[in-house]
């Protein structure tokens, strides 16, 4: 079964790779910075959350001495995060956005999701390549565990991608799909501890709060940037096995849906 | 080398009355019909061989798209099965994949691997895409800068860069002004005679009778007739005109073509004959030689000022040369049913060397 979803994925790499690759061009294209524009908006909000955070407001992340720590949190969370939300909000509209080029070409189907994964890890390549400079300018230099990133990254594509999948397929037959997962998102957004940490949150919250599976992911990633902690591999197991189900489940649907996907739009 | 094989071949889309019945549908499939089968295409079973040039006719909402996008294999088939051998090419919209923001030869390499082309074959091909395509410096310019010519000129230079096995042309695209229509339509019989394997969908009577070997003509989704293109096409022209085809026959004369015969049967032709100046019926004649066109009819129900007219017609379907009565102001007067009487025509055949079909017509005016 994965078999002949990923071969077609590597025939049609070409044609991912180009409208990657074209997606990044569009977006700066007839602008005089081009794309330094992709380079100044993550540093301007990286610089929004230190200045403001860690001068203006001097907030401090409980139990620790560091004055940038709490920005150093925040852009570990929300970066990652971005990347969460990205390949969600742009995989459920994906089938639905080139309905016409599916009804009149014959093409690999699958190749559309994969862009779109692509396309937002290029986005949160640059942006947290200006994170981590950031990091090594302020003398915040992430130790060892830093390793431990790829692992995660891998994790949680996996896991948005597949539950993205999913999403697109149910969009092109229910609309209401697409108009949900906006919503979804804010408020999964604001239950993983992301802005805030877990420990300030009231102990009946963060019983709830644990059965989000995106919280040890989160947890994970800023141990390793605020506290350069490894990663609980145990914490992460629930979403390791989620994953898995969530791939399953939608490359099994994608193939059950794919050909009567094409009558619908 | 490409052949088709198609098997019974049925479409039906699934119409739910809410979208709440296929989400019980999805949950718990054998629980009872909750959806109904609409059959925009069933039944349909034919061969196309290697090297053919095939039509495929049809009024629109008669299959044709459907059955071209299940070939391709964009759609899938409902029942049946389609056997398809070979590399195929569809033009079936010329310019998917473009965008107007980059220049046509970024868009060349974009569109060119959406149809499967790599980036080697698309660099290899480039200068000649280009020569064909003719558009000059535009091709470093962006495509929202061309004109919808331009495009589709860049669009059918690519997709039939490479010669395909078997090509699949819906002749509804126009490719753009009389000079590249006709360039293009050169490059498809090139193909053809190299051993493309061709289908072609078309409205255009010359366009399938001048190059198709054969026509398949769909009706109401399944195959009302297939055969050499003329009779086909004649059936398809009679079949505009009486849509429940009740009164169309098709008889095969002596001299082994199809006749077709359709109308409503209040005057009906009786008979025939092309009359040499000697007084001799005959088939053929000279070119310039002076001949009478003698038509028999009989009136069957009551008809005011009757009409009758005649069309001689090239080996592709093209009229060359045709008159009624009623442009030589010789309309007949009423005429009560059951009335037999004739009618001749005096002329030169000023026609070129060739055969020609003649089509004749009675009506009221």
């Amino acid at each position: 079964m994965l078999k002949d979803l990923t071969l077609p994925l590597w025939e049609y790499r070409g044609f991912i790779l180009a409208s990657v690759q074209r997606e990044f061009m569009i977006r700066y294209r007839s602008s005089v910075l081009g794309s330094l524009w992709s380079f100044l908006n993550p540093l301007a909000m990286i610089l929004v959350y230190t200045v403001i955070f860690s001068q203006i407001m001097q907030a401090k992340l409980p139990g620790v001495e560091n004055g940038l720590a709490y920005s150093i949190y925040l852009c570990a969370g929300i970066l990652t995060w971005g990347l969460h939300s990205e390949i969600l909000s742009r995989s459920v509209n994906i089938f639905v956005e080139n309905a016409n080029m599916i009804k009149k070409l014959s093409f690999p189907k699958i190749s559309l999701p994969a862009i779109v994964v692509l396309s937002s890890l290029t986005n949160f390549g640059i942006i947290f390549g200006i994170f981590v400079g950031f990091l090594l300018i302020s003398g915040n230099v992430p130790h060892w565990p830093v390793l431990a990133l790829p692992l995660l990254m891998i994790l949680q594509v996996m896991f948005a991608a597949s539950l993205g999948l999913i999403l697109g397929l149910l969009n092109v037959f229910f609309r209401d799909v697409g108009q949900f997962v906006g919503i979804v998102l804010q408020f999964w957004f604001w239950f993983t501890p992301i802005v805030y940490p877990l420990s300030i949150v009231p102990e009946t919250m963060q019983d709830w709060i644990q059965f989000n599976p995106m919280t040890p992911l989160m947890t994970a990633y800023q141990g390793i940037f605020v506290l350069n902690q490894w990663p609980d591999w145990g914490s992460l197991l629930p979403l390791f096995i989620i994953s898995l189900l969530t791939a399953l489940a939608g490359l099994s649907l994608f193939r059950k849906l794919s050909p009567e996907m094409v009558d619908e739009l | 080398m490409a052949s088709i094989s198609v098997k019974n071949l049925g479409k039906a889309y699934k119409q739910y009355p809410s979208p709440l019945a296929r989400i019980k549908d999805w949950v718990h499939p054998g629980g009872g019909p909750r959806h109904h089968l609409q059959w925009v295409l069933r039944n349909v079973s034919f061969e196309v061989g290697e090297g053919e040039t095939v039509g495929l006719a049809g009024a629109n909402g008669a299959g044709k798209s459907t059955l071209l996008k299940m070939i391709v294999g964009i759609l899938k088939p409902t029942e049946g099965e389609i056997i398809r051998t070979g590399r195929v090419a569809a033009l079936l919209e010329l310019g998917m994949g473009f965008h107007p923001e980059f220049t046509g030869r970024q868009n060349l390499f974009m569109a060119g691997q959406i149809i499967g082309m790599t980036v080697d074959e698309i660099q290899e091909r480039m200068a000649e895409i280009e020569a064909f395509a003719e558009i000059g410096e535009a091709i470093d310019h962006p495509i929202r800068t061309y004109s919808s010519g331009m495009q589709v000129r860049l669009a059918f230079s690519l997709a039939t860069a490479k010669r395909p096995d078997l090509l699949i042309v819906d002749e509804a695209l126009s490719v753009g002004d009389a000079y590249f229509q006709h360039k293009s339509f050169d490059r498809i019989q090139r193909f053809r005679r190299d051993g493309t394997t061709l289908l072609i969908v078309s409205h255009n009577r010359f366009a399938i009778q001048s190059i198709c070997d054969r026509a398949i003509l769909l009706d109401k989704g399944s195959i009302a007739m297939q055969g050499p293109s003329e009779p086909v096409l004649d059936y398809y022209h009679a079949l505009m005109a009486d849509k429940e085809a009740v009164s169309i026959r098709q008889q095969v004369l002596e001299n082994g073509q199809v006749q077709t015969i359709s109308g409503t049967g209040e005057v009906t032709l009786e008979g025939i004959r092309l009359i040499r100046a000697d007084g001799n019926s005959v088939s053929a004649v000279n070119v310039g030689e002076p001949v009478r066109l003698e038509l028999k009819a009989e009136v069957r129900a009551n008809v005011h000022e009757l009409t009758l007219g005649f069309m001689i017609k090239d080996r592709f379907g093209q009229p060359v040369y045709g008159i009624n009565t009623f442009s030589v102001n010789k309309t007949s007067p009423i005429y009560q049913r059951r009335v037999k009487g004739h009618c001749h025509f005096d002329f030169c055949m000023n026609l070129g060397k060739g055969n020609y079909s003649i089509a004749f017509c009675l009506s009221e005016s």
